[in-house]
């Protein structure tokens, strides 16, 4: 494991992250001066720019979602409509697809295992790596309590799709009390408190803590290779606990637009959509609060299950067996309760995008400083059509971004958008997936 | 029985010497990782995984058996995975996040604290520093000797125990208070990897030149999780300790000892929990406006229900497991009398014989198969066949198609398909389709009568339901007959005898121990298909301590050992 240090962190700003990428074209972009984040200051240190993503289940009906116009301004078909308010937060990337070569779709997992390892493959076990996600979190996750944070609004941990290697699965965190007690704790501390003196109890801890670990990994000795990289998850997993308790005894860099929240009520998980974007809006307002207060640069949030678990309370038909069952109505043209489903899980990310930019940072808000990838598992559910699989980004990412574009992708690999959102955060990479889904080529439309 | 008082018997026979010799050894052995080159043939054969993560309710039991049971175990575990349909088969797949180890860390400060607080310091700690010994190392020493062996399933080394006192009284140092270092030490110690999880240490085969096992602590270990689902207990930790659980004799003694005990009716339990996959009815819930009468605490009260029925009937009773298919007898309580639909006085929990023209009859038709295996507004044949295929026989259906249309199934204001039976014939029309539904709604269908959260139900749509079903060429025309071809499907046993060795094994089945797995149901079948012999079998069967997969020229003959003693 790297050391790292949280003030040199905030010195150093995207450096921190950048400094691995030496001599690849990218690295340009974060010494790159003139972006307002960069401007901005935060305890005498530049603004970090965060990562997060944001997953719905079952896709969407593509006539009714795709925009028609490309560039900004684009069009909003119906189920697109919840997001009028936030449209110039946000851009729509449609028609990029996941090419199988050869592979099963797997129903509402091939698709989703695509575009999150450029690589499909039939189950999560058998992925050939980590998400794009913790490849960011290795980059920029470092020097906050939590390197990634994983949420589910459907109170399952195992909800998540965020994976280290096919055995290792980040749980979630999965209902609004919860995400409330694992950052806003006992562990807690305020940025903007006025002392800081170091608990010796964390001091006593942490030291123990790596004694045992490494008498531990002297004691082991030579072990048969799955073993061994089974320990060695373990070890760096109780590194990153280690790691923790010493940020905890540095004074936290001044946070100005963290303000503590105050205990959310417990809601329980539920299917029902309405109850789920409640719970849904709570959580993302924490979220928004424990990234204004630096406990994390990483995110991923999960509206609804991938087989989208949605239902409305009262009907036999849930939203994923109505995806394949309903009859297309003659009259519309279309499924009309999918077409309902659709709609309220983008109101769902409607909501998601107004907690973030609620935020005051720097100049401007938090979701300025942020890079949101939101997605699916399908484009249309009912024929589990993983060409085409809608996905939007919000945010800014300090500058370096434009937002409020429409880009079409006429059937290119979706490994484009996870190459270009590493690339964007840090991680050293210049070309991403195998096969038919290899890529090199970065969304360069959305580059600034 | 294990209390939570430590004594010093098993230290006591570990500080023999010649104990203490055979036991450094081992530990020599394993430590460094120098185990003597393996034979040539062995060396071909795969290495089974050394490392199994305990399961929550492992880890809750074990801190239950080591400290007492009034210490509270609060926290959220990382999830275990399933592998092949088991829990336990994923434990040595997968290993801790970060995430994970930081709750296993928090969870296991916790119970720390708790261990040394004032309420339990006297009766856990049992010492504290004194004129004789003003820094509390003897203490620590003590203590941490006492406690380790519980927590680690073997006798500390001597660096280890180093290194707990230097750590204890360092960290006393730091936060000025003995018994403060005491709890992060204990706290380092919970969230070890010997502790989270069970690891196979190798050494020479006593009982074959040459060859390659797993040591007595090991054994001890793979013994208590299977049989009772948590840690070895004193008696199991003194076989280990003198030796005689490397002797088949000794062996013996002490699966006999541990199958006579109540405690092996956990063990059991946790066994189909996981093989039914019965912990999805802690998370389950059904629309309260289609199902009003399904409350949310009715789904943990069914998975307790079709527990203590297979308890009862196959460890109690000892009875044939083919019978939990045909059975009208079932665990009752009050909370599920109305699901049920028959009058119930008792307080408590009873077995209660299902009257004859009940149209429930065994395993299949109680609430938590039944519920389980559905939508949540509404039941699924599909859902229904298919769990009967996999978890109960072991097979694989495949996944739908991607391009899946069933557009007729759902339609249910349709005049020509009023049942379920009828909207999913339309859809067997279709070829691509039918190949798989094959597999699961012949089944599926007959329990159609039972609606998704598991109540009986005549009609549907004011039509009645058609229950003729068929199961691998057996035609029946109601869940009696289903269950009943379900008995008498050989593919049942097998399926159950391969899961409890997978189970046992906590992992996959090698390609190789199909053999074994024949010889296994043989002798399940032998024994009249009861849970006791199976069990039994599998602890005692030379490959459940190797460190390789069967060589092929040993699985064609029985394993010798077994059946006698």
């Amino acid at each position: 494991m790297t050391q790292f240090d949280r003030r040199g962190f905030l010195l150093r700003g995207m450096l921190g992250g950048g400094a691995v990428a030496v001599g690849l074209p990218f690295l340009d972009y974060f010494l790159d001066d003139n972006g307002t984040a960069l401007a901005a200051t935060l305890g005498g240190g530049r603004l970090p720019v965060r990562f997060g993503t944001w997953f719905w289940g079952c896709g969407m009906i593509p006539d009714r979602w795709n925009p028609t116009t490309a560039g900004a301004n684009y069009d909003l078909p119906p189920e697109l409509a919840p997001i009028r308010p936030v449209q110039d937060k946000v851009s729509v990337l449609s028609g990029f697809g996941v090419t199988l070569g050869g592979k099963s779709n797997q129903p509402h997992i091939s698709g989703n295992i695509g575009l999150r390892t450029g690589t499909p493959s039939d189950t999560w076990q058998q992925i050939a790596g980590p998400t794009f996600d913790v490849s960011i979190a290795g980059a920029i996750g470092a020097g906050t309590l939590f390197r990634s944070l994983e949420l589910s609004v459907d109170g399952n941990a195992r909800t998540s799709f965020s994976y280290r290697s096919g055995t290792e699965m980040n749980p979630s965190v999965a209902s609004p009390m919860e995400l409330y007690r694992r950052i806003f704790g006992a562990d807690f501390r305020d940025p903007n408190a006025a002392g800081f003196t170091p608990d010796p109890k964390v001091m006593a801890r942490r030291s123990v803590l790596s004694a045992v670990t490494d008498e531990r990994r002297r004691m082991l000795g030579k072990l048969g290779a799955e073993d061994k990289a089974r320990v060695d998850s373990y070890f760096t997993s109780i590194r990153e606990v280690e790691n923790k308790l010493a940020l905890q005894l540095e004074r936290p860099p001044r946070a100005e637009a963290c303000v503590v929240p105050t205990q959310p009520a417990d809601l329980p998980a539920s299917t029902d959509v309405t109850a789920r974007q409640q719970s849904h809006k709570l959580m993302a307002e924490l979220l928004a609060m424990a990234v204004a207060c630096n406990q994390t640069k990483v995110f991923n949030m999960v509206f609804s299950t991938a087989t989208a678990d949605l239902r409305q309370a009262g009907s036999p038909t849930a939203y994923h067996q109505a995806t394949h069952e309903e009859q297309v109505d003659r009259t519309k043209g279309y499924q009309p309760t999918v077409d309902a489903f659709s709609t309220q899980s983008m109101q769902g990310w409607a909501d998601f995008v107004t907690a973030m930019s609620a935020v005051k940072e720097g100049d401007g808000t938090l979701l300025d400083n942020m890079l949101v990838v939101a997605h699916s598992e399908v484009s249309y559910a009912k024929n589990h059509d993983v060409n085409g699989i809608p996905v939007m980004l919000a945010g800014r990412a300090g500058g370096k971004v434009k937002s409020g574009i429409h880009i079409a992708g006429q059937g290119d690999p979706i490994s484009r958008v996870g190459l270009t959102m590493q690339q964007l955060m840090g991680v050293p990479v210049d070309a991403w997936g195998t096969d038919e889904m290899k890529t090199s080529r970065s969304l360069s439309e959305i580059m600034v | 029985m294990s209390g939570p008082v430590i004594s010093s018997r098993v230290l006591r026979a570990l500080s023999a010497v010649t104990a203490l010799c055979s036991i450094g050894a081992i530990l020599m052995a394993a430590s460094a990782g120098q185990a003597d080159a393996p034979t040539q043939q062995q060396a071909q054969q795969p290495q089974v995984p050394k490392f199994r993560r305990l399961t929550e309710a492992q880890y809750r039991a074990t801190i239950a058996d080591i400290f007492g049971p009034d210490i509270k175990v609060s926290g959220r575990f990382e999830p275990d995975m399933r592998v092949g349909g088991l829990l336990a088969a994923g434990t040595s797949a997968v290993s801790l996040t970060p995430a994970g180890a930081e709750q296993y860390e928090q969870i296991a400060r916790g119970i720390a604290e708790q261990v040394v607080d004032a309420k339990h310091r006297d009766r856990l700690v049992g010492c504290a520093p004194s004129a004789s010994d003003p820094q509390g190392a003897a203490c620590a020493a003590d203590f941490f000797k006492r406690v380790g062996l519980r927590i680690y399933r073997r006798p500390l080394t001597d660096g280890e125990v180093k290194l707990a006192v230097a750590q204890t009284l360092a960290a006393a140092a730091t936060v000025k208070d003995f018994h403060g270092g005491l709890v992060i030490m204990l706290t380092a110690m919970l969230s070890d990897l010997p502790f989270l999880f069970q690891t196979d240490r190798e050494v020479a085969d006593p009982s074959a030149p040459g060859g390659r096992t797993i040591d007595a602590w090991s054994r001890a270990s793979k013994l208590s999780y299977f049989l009772w689902n948590s840690t070895p207990d004193e008696q199991l930790l003194q076989a280990a300790a003198d030796g005689s659980l490397m002797t088949q004799a000794g062996l013996i003694r002490q699966v006999d000892r541990l199958m006579a005990l109540p405690r092996f009716e956990t063990g059991v339990r946790s066994f189909f929990d996981d093989f039914l996959q019965l912990e999805g009815m802690m998370s389950l819930s059904k629309d309260g406006i289609i199902y009003p009468a399904f409350r949310s605490s009715a789904a943990p009260a069914a998975r307790e229900q079709t527990l203590r029925t297979i308890t009862t009937l196959l460890v109690e009773e000892n009875g044939d497991y083919r019978d939990l298919f045909t059975t009208r007898r079932v665990a009752m309580n009050r909370q599920l009398s109305p699901l049920y639909r028959i009058p119930y006085g008792p307080r408590d929990w009873s077995m209660i014989t299902l009257p004859d023209q009940d149209p429930r009859v065994g395993l299949l038709t109680q609430i938590s198969f039944l519920a389980l295996h559905s939508h949540e507004g509404r039941s699924s044949p599909t859902l229904r066949g298919k769990a009967l295929r996999e978890v109960l026989m072991c097979e694989h259906v495949p996944t739908p198609p991607a391009n899946v249309n069933f557009t007729i199934v759902q339609d249910t204001s349709n005049p020509a398909f009023r049942t379920t039976r009828e909207r999913l014939k339309a859809h067997l029309d279709d070829e691509e389709c039918a190949s798989c539904h094959k597999l699961t709604d012949p089944m599926g269908l007959t329990l159609d009568s039972f609606d998704g959260a598991g109540q009986f139900r005549p009609t549907e749509n004011g039509v009645p339901i058609d229950t003729t079903g068929m199961l691998d060429k057996v035609p029946f025309t109601d869940s009696a007959g289903l269950g009943k071809a379900l008995h008498d499907n050989p593919k049942v046993t097998q399926c159950v005898a391969q899961s409890a060795w997978r189970y046992a094994a906590g992992r996959a089945l090698l390609p190789s121990e199909e053999p074994l797995m024949a010889s296994l149901h043989e002798d399940f079948a032998h024994a009249g298909f009861r849970i006791r012999p199976l069990f039994r079998r599998i602890v005692i069967d030379p490959q459940f301590f190797a460190v390789r997969a069967p060589a092929a020229s040993r699985i064609a003959g029985k394993p010798s050992s077994g059946r006698k003693g």
